[in-house]
């Protein structure tokens, strides 16, 4: 690279840097007026002019030329800055844009012709101060045929994604201030590399103002660092690491007062270099975030929406890998909620909500992860209507579809082939959406999340590491060889010994351990992995409870060791595609371990089962004899031995009340519960008329939550939990039971939980006398 | 052809193999190995290789060669590839022998099973065959 290609390269990361620079503030200027950002746009296209001047870009120069004329009237008070003027000056930008892509890819400003654009520019600094408050505008009648509002911006609005892509490789240079004073050592937070300090170097606002200033001031003490040199540190720190790890465990075994003291203080400056060389490696979210208001706005006037954006957090940092990762999924979380999510202004206006919504983004620091919430004031997602679209595009059954929460319901919109577009517009849903999103946060170690309040709007969480080259794991052992799972799918370590074995129920291959009241299916990491577990048969039994996508469940290992930091190393692909394991790494005494992939271990031990079954529903009916999917399911008692079924999802806990602690309120049966009132529902009366059980032992209860109350309902016994293909047939016209199915071949009822707490709150089940309950299922079940 | 190929040949199963020598990074002696549960059955696990993970190969195994009944030390080549280093086990190491294009032939029809996939050809050597290992498929394809 000579001389000139190296100032090219310069130029094309600064353009692009003050184009966004430039779009952030025309957009901020659009909600207030302030002169400052006014100047600093105009300051960012007149030294743009210079510099394509002097490298000979005549088509860039010409169009910053004219642009530059336009925002110096404006700054000058002589304009104000109309939509149509952000429009067309936002146009510009995208104009540059292409043309510096082009000079990125063949050194050549290209064909763009930029005449039709110029002649606008040039325009709209003709029609005078009166144009901008839509009073009388006798000049501007050309305009109006000419071009109405949003025309400019359309013929660019293509490439609109595009322009989030740089000429270089966007972000590929970073910038190291030095303004930061070496940190202390004992300033040091291991868990949270970014720092305070950096933060502050790093923060793109800063250095623009930073560069703004720059050309009155002092120029600030900054490098620039090519990412692939800190890549290459960043490999280099990882193996330091894996040494320093080897290192330790080997001065452990010697006694030797010379090499522990060096041994520890290799430990303690590998683990400062490990930090400083991500913080270098951190970028604030902002830089992904910069994008976005241009993003809304634009679409927001495309939908004929009025949006507003708002962020806070933008300065939380995370490994530069991991932005560029999570650059297209929160962009489209964005687009979707302007275009899906608020609603059109009138409709707001008639609910009684302000015109304008809000989309506020957030992002901070939690437990060694960043989280990130996309909310917006919208609509909300109507659950009745994530149904009907799901059973229509067969991705659950209408059977599925009446046994899930509402919760369960909303998190549909994850599954592959689902769209809640009513209409596919040009802006999102095309049926590709929300899995692919889903897809590439969980291709980084993320998870996300959905919460939806029909009527009052929509929130995403995202949760993703903070780095992924070196990261926090647990170590267990199985069948004599080391495990690490990564800690960010980690809840909780449970031990169970002697007695507290019991708390495993394992029925029909189906283990489940009932932890607080709570059902946890159970996998065994040696059955999964086909390795004959060494543990004797009557040891304690290790759990470690684990998170994948909204499933908990427990992990049966062998032992646990500890919490290491391992360095991530990828695995050839052969192995890759097993599914199970996310890599390998190296552990203290140079041996290689695996690293378990959590998704891939719930998947394979049938943890989600009923999920991945569901997802290939619509393919698997067409397959001839398509088993229908698995469920698990609990199986009660309720009346003379008659076999309930309950979808496992729906419940919540198992208990034993005791039946001196029921207490009567109205017709109600309640107990106290967990500082709640828990209304009991006997199901052997609500279904059958029958007499409930002689109250002397515990009362057999299984909770489950209907909205935000919840309710127990007692059983004659809890019999089983099995784990069965669920084919519901819907025999006579029972209310309170979905239907019969065969489980284990024996015809059972399957309940429907909705129906029978809705019974229970009936106005008519509150006035009917106690003890004598007659309920009209019609209504009960609206 | 005044100049011929040079190959690493190693013993497997009483073959006399070769892969090309620029291929070959380095030979080593068996070290500690992790084994991947669920892998495909050739692979014998992943060792540490200064600080690089590599997968480990067993070639009889994969060639659908019975395992060895003697207990004699086996060899490990570890090759480049695209995607990192690949280690070969394999019975003994062999000589460097240099070899002229005059003499390659097709693998002959008596090959069969798996290693008639994996042998791109022979060279006819004064005292006997040296079959040329397809080192592309003996990583790929397996299952």
């Amino acid at each position: 690279m000579d001389g000139m290609d190296d100032i090219i390269q310069e130029f094309l990361v600064e353009s692009e840097e003050s184009l966004d620079r430039v779009e952030r503030d025309l957009v901020a200027l659009e909600e207030a007026h302030d002169p400052e950002l006014v100047a600093g746009v105009f300051r960012s296209v007149h030294t743009l002019k210079g510099t394509c001047g002097f490298l000979g870009m005549s088509k860039l120069e010409g169009l910053a030329h004219v642009g530059e004329s336009l925002l110096s009237k404006v700054r000058d008070g002589e304009l104000a800055l109309t939509a149509e003027r952000t429009t067309t000056l936002l146009s510009m930008s995208d104009a540059m844009r292409e043309i510096l892509r082009h000079v990125a890819e063949t050194g050549e400003e290209g064909p763009r012709d930029v005449t039709a654009l110029e002649t606008q520019l040039e325009r709209l600094q003709e029609d005078g101060v009166g144009a901008s408050t839509g009073g009388a505008q006798p000049p501007d009648g050309a305009a109006s045929e000419r071009a109405p509002d949003g025309e400019a911006a359309r013929p660019t609005a293509g490439g609109d994604a595009e322009g989030a892509r740089s000429p270089t490789n966007d972000g590929a240079v970073v910038e190291l201030r030095s303004a930061r004073p070496p940190a202390p050592a004992s300033d040091r937070v291991p868990s949270r590399p970014a720092r305070a300090g950096a933060r502050d170097a790093f923060d793109p606002a800063d250095g623009a103002t930073a560069r703004g200033a720059a050309s009155e001031s002092v120029a600030p003490r900054v490098v620039r660092v090519g990412v692939g040199l800190l890549d290459e540190l960043m490999n280099l720190v990882g193996e330091l690491v894996l040494v320093r790890n080897q290192i330790l465990q080997l001065a452990g075994g010697v006694d030797d007062a010379g090499l522990a003291a060096a041994s520890q203080r290799l430990d303690h400056v590998t683990s400062e270099l490990q930090e400083g060389v991500m913080t270098t490696r951190m970028q604030p979210i902002g830089t992904v975030w910069s994008k976005l208001p241009r993003v809304v706005r634009d679409l927001a006037r495309a939908c004929g929406k009025e949006v507003r954006i708002e962020m806070h957090g933008r300065e939380t940092e995370l490994d530069r890998t991991l932005i560029e990762a999570i650059k297209d999924p929160i962009t489209h979380l964005v687009r979707n909620a302007v275009d899906h999510g608020i609603e059109a202004p009138e409709v707001r206006e008639a609910e009684g909500k302000p015109r304008e919504g809000v989309l506020s983004l957030r992002a901070f620091h939690e437990g060694g992860k960043v989280e990130i919430e996309i909310a917006d004031d919208g609509a909300g997602i109507r659950p009745a209507q994530i149904e009907r679209r799901a059973v229509e595009r067969g991705l659950v059954t209408s059977a599925q579809a009446a046994a899930m929460s509402e919760r369960e319901m909303i998190q549909l919109v994850f599954r592959p082939g689902f769209s809640t577009a009513t209409k596919v517009t040009n802006v999102s849903g095309r049926g590709v959406g929300m899995d692919v999103v889903k897809t590439n946060v969980e291709r980084i170690g993320g998870t996300i999340d959905v919460a939806s309040r029909s009527g009052e709007g929509t929130t995403f969480r995202v949760q993703i590491p903070l780095t992924l080259a070196i990261v926090p794991a647990l170590v267990v052992r199985c069948a004599g060889e080391r495990y690490a799972i990564p800690q960010i799918s980690l809840l909780e370590l449970v031990r169970l010994e002697g007695a507290q074995r019991r708390r495993i129920e394992s029925v029909h291959g189906a283990p489940v351990l009932r932890l607080r009241g709570r059902l946890l299916p159970l996998v065994d990491l040696a059955r999964l992995l086909g390795v004959t577990s060494d543990a004797p048969a009557d040891g304690p039994v290790h759990v470690v409870v684990l998170h994948a996508d909204d499933q908990t469940f427990g992990l049966v290992v062998e032992r646990i060791h500890d919490t290491e930091e391992i360095v991530v190393k990828p695995l050839s692909r052969a192995l890759e595609r097993l599914g199970t394991y996310a890599g390998a790494t190296i552990m203290g005494d140079g041996r290689v371990s695996l690293i378990l992939d959590v998704l891939g271990l719930a998947k394979r031990g049938g943890v989600l089962a009923e999920r991945a079954a569901a997802s290939d529903g619509a393919a698997a009916r067409d397959d001839a004899g398509g088993e229908p999917s698995t469920q698990t399911l609990l199986l009660v008692e309720a009346s003379d031995g008659r076999p309930l079924a309950v979808p496992l999802a729906l419940v919540d806990r198992l208990e034993e009340i005791d039946p001196a602690t029921v207490e009567r309120a109205g017709p109600h049966e309640v107990v106290r519960y967990r500082e709640e009132i828990l209304p009991l529902v006997h199901l052997s009366r609500l279904l059958f008329g029958g007499a409930p059980s002689p109250a002397t032992e515990p009362l057999q209860v299984f909770v489950v939550r209907h909205g935000d109350q919840r309710f127990g309902l007692v059983v004659d016994r809890i019999h089983d939990i099995v784990e069965a293909p669920l084919e519901v047939q819907a025999l006579g016209e029972r209310t309170g039971v979905l239907g019969s199915a065969i489980v284990q071949d024996r015809v059972v009822e399957v309940l429907d939980v909705e129906a029978c707490v809705g019974a229970a709150m009936s106005p008519r089940g509150l006035e009917s006398a106690a003890g004598n309950w007659t309920l009209d299922w019609a209504t009960a079940a609206e | 052809m005044e100049h011929g190929r040079q190959y690493c040949t190693f013993q497997l199963d009483g073959w006399l193999l070769g892969v090309p020598i620029e291929r070959v990074q380095e030979v080593i002696r068996p070290p500690e190995t992790t084994g991947v549960p669920l892998a495909p059955r050739a692979v014998s696990g992943l060792i540490n290789l200064r600080g690089e993970i590599v997968t480990a190969i067993d070639l009889r195994r994969r060639f659908g060669a019975a395992a060895r009944t003697d207990d004699a030390e086996t060899m490990n080549v570890v090759l480049r590839h695209e995607e990192g280093a690949v280690a070969l086990r394999v019975d003994a190491i062999g000589d460097v022998l240099e070899v002229t294009a005059d003499r390659f032939r097709t693998p002959p029809p008596t090959l069969t099973g798996p290693a008639h996939e994996l042998v791109r050809g022979v060279y006819e050597l004064d005292d006997g065959l040296l079959l040329v290992l397809d080192t592309e498929r003996a990583v790929e394809g397996m299952d």
